[in-house]
């Protein structure tokens, strides 16, 4: 154990990712609030399939030589479209997400072969690199959050309304198609965010589990991207506080505390639901109620 | 308060129905029936303005369906709703209010006091703040026609609100539908493929089927003559203890007892069509 952990000169070090904990802080932020509509739609596979070309895009562009961060927002904006235009219906959606997925992985995996350049560089693509931040990509980064939340906030209420209640919301006049395309823009933007700062494969802990967790606990819908955001942020930014003092890279720290954190809400949920939540029970007298907190 | 001139809706060659004139007058319970894909739905989207008219004219309040209209509420089919959906019922009516407003901002009193009241008046108050996900399929309805009736509206637009739901929920929920239009003038377009349930509330019934219709009170409809010239074929509709039965339409459409569309898929079936004949 004493060589995993070694926390002397930790102020030191602190210092030294001081730009790599903003990055994480704003993924934290921006993955939780995301997250939650990434649930309403059940679109946690296009996350996936999004971050993998998203990783094809940013490889391509360590072999070219050009912004890794642009590599990666073109890939993701790429996969997005894609996504959005020909995956209109959830099933076809899944399906073309799961063509999508390999393809892009495999582009991916081409482009670093033929880089000759550093090898941590190559790695850093697909498990996390945020340690590495410099001040140019933290620019990229911080522009690219800030489009995602104002986004975010513009379209926040209709958006709502549309993921959970799409026929009642287009007999209301929300312009359903529109704000389709433009989630999954945001979406797209953030996934690139992340695939820069945990890495492409580990892009769901940041955007999947930590709304999951927070929708297990809560349904209110205030408290919900609230408590998203602040168990992504603790993750993210726990991560690398962790990793700090060891020699083992960031992501499983990263990993581990988001999966940590959703077990302890699913607790929570189960110990709730049986007490009567809302004083609602899930096996009640009456028949039409869908048993709530289905395991999968 | 929905009036129709001549209306007509066709998909291509194929005419669901034309010529149809109809005036909706407040507090009026009009049934809309049909056999599955006859053109009910498609007559309530033409009244929300999301399916344009292929000839005539419908008004809404006296003015052209608007997309988003404030004048009619809209309840649709019960569907079982994610556990993990982050709204309370009090949220789900709020946002048929102000759910097509930009932006974050915090509610206004009013609109929560809008929410309240449309909750209390469908009997909805002990479960305002229980999550979506977790309400039974009567509950989710009840707070699904709040949310309908927060903004005021002077027509209730609904497809199929009773369906999936068992025979208690089914009269808790059209009795709230019928105490609205009573106490307050609503106009209830009600799209259904069952009459029973709500047999006592209806004034008047649109029957399509065919590509035609007929409008008449439910005695001027639902009967063999009229069932049989609609469906171009010998149609039996009998009263048994109140509740009417028809036999012999291709797709069987309002039969007895049965609440799920799965159960239709059954009576589309051959054999049991022949059967349902062949038994007459």
């Amino acid at each position: 154990m004493s060589g995993l952990f070694d926390f002397t000169d930790y102020g030191a070090l602190l210092g030294l990712v001081q730009n790599s904990l903003i990055a994480a802080a704003l993924l934290g932020v921006v993955g939780g609030l995301i997250g939650v509509f990434v649930q309403m739609r059940d679109m946690q596979f296009a996350v996936h399939g999004i971050s993998e070309l998203s990783f094809a895009g940013a490889a391509a562009a360590l072999l070219l030589g050009v912004n890794v961060a642009l590599g990666s927002v073109l890939g993701s904006l790429l996969a997005g479209a894609l996504i959005g235009l020909l995956g209109v219906r959830a099933r076809d959606r899944n399906s073309l997400i799961g063509v999508l997925m390999p393809f892009g992985l495999g582009l991916g995996v081409l482009f670093l072969a033929l880089y000759e350049g550093r090898a941590a560089n190559k790695f850093g693509l697909l498990t996390g690199q945020i340690v590495s931040v410099d001040t140019v990509q933290l620019g990229w980064l911080v522009s690219v959050s800030v489009v995602v939340l104002v986004g975010l906030a513009v379209v926040w209420r209709p958006l709502t309304f549309v993921s959970a209640d799409p026929e009642v919301a287009a007999a209301r006049g929300v312009p359903v198609g529109v704000l389709s395309v433009v989630f999954t823009v945001l979406l797209a933007l953030a996934v690139s965010l992340a695939v820069q700062v945990v890495g492409a494969l580990l892009v769901l802990s940041l955007l999947v589990t930590p709304a999951a967790a927070a929708l297990r606990v809560t349904a209110s819908p205030v408290l919900a991207p609230l408590l998203s955001a602040g168990f992504a942020l603790t993750a993210s930014v726990g991560g690398i506080l962790l990793a700090l003092g060891g020699s083992i890279p960031i992501s499983p720290f990263v990993t581990t505390i988001s999966f940590a954190i959703y077990l302890v809400c699913r607790v929570v949920a189960w110990r709730r639901t049986r007490r009567g939540w809302g004083g609602r029970r899930p096996a009640g007298a009456e028949t039409a109620r869908p048993v709530p907190a289905a395991v999968p | 308060m929905l009036s129709a001139r001549g209306a007509a809706m066709a998909f291509g060659d194929r005419v669901l129905w034309s010529g149809l004139d109809l005036d909706v007058a407040p507090g009026e319970f009009l049934a809309v029936l049909g056999a599955n894909g006859a053109g009910k739905s498609t007559f309530l989207k033409a009244a929300l303005g999301q399916q344009r008219l292929t000839a005539g004219e419908l008004l809404v309040a006296g003015r052209p369906p608007g997309r988003g209209s404030r004048a009619a509420g809209y309840v649709p089919q019960q569907k079982s709703m994610d556990a993990a959906t982050p709204l309370r019922a009090r949220d789900l009516v709020a946002l048929g209010i102000d759910g097509h407003r930009w932006g974050l901002g915090r509610r206004r009193a009013d609109h929560r006091r809008a929410v309240a009241d449309a909750l209390a008046a469908v009997g909805a108050t002990d479960y305002a703040d229980a999550p979506v996900g977790l309400l039974s399929g009567g509950e989710q309805q009840r707070v699904r026609i709040a949310q309908a009736l927060a903004t005021d509206p002077q027509l209730l637009l609904c497809d199929e609100p009773l369906l999936s739901l068992d025979l208690g929920h089914q009269r808790a929920v059209s009795a709230v539908i019928d105490r609205r239009r009573r106490e307050h003038g609503t106009a209830v377009v009600f799209v259904t493929h069952e009459i029973n349930p709500v047999l006592d509330l209806v004034d008047r019934v649109l029957y399509i089927a065919n590509g035609q219709h007929r409008l008449g009170t439910p005695a001027e409809v639902m009967n063999s003559a009229t069932l049989s010239e609609l469906y171009r074929t010998p149609v039996d509709v009998v009263t048994v203890r109140g509740r009417i039965v028809v036999v012999g339409t291709p797709d069987h459409a309002s039969g007895s007892a049965r609440h799920h569309p799965d159960d239709h898929q059954h009576h589309d079936h051959p054999a049991l069509r022949t059967t349902a004949r062949s038994g007459r």
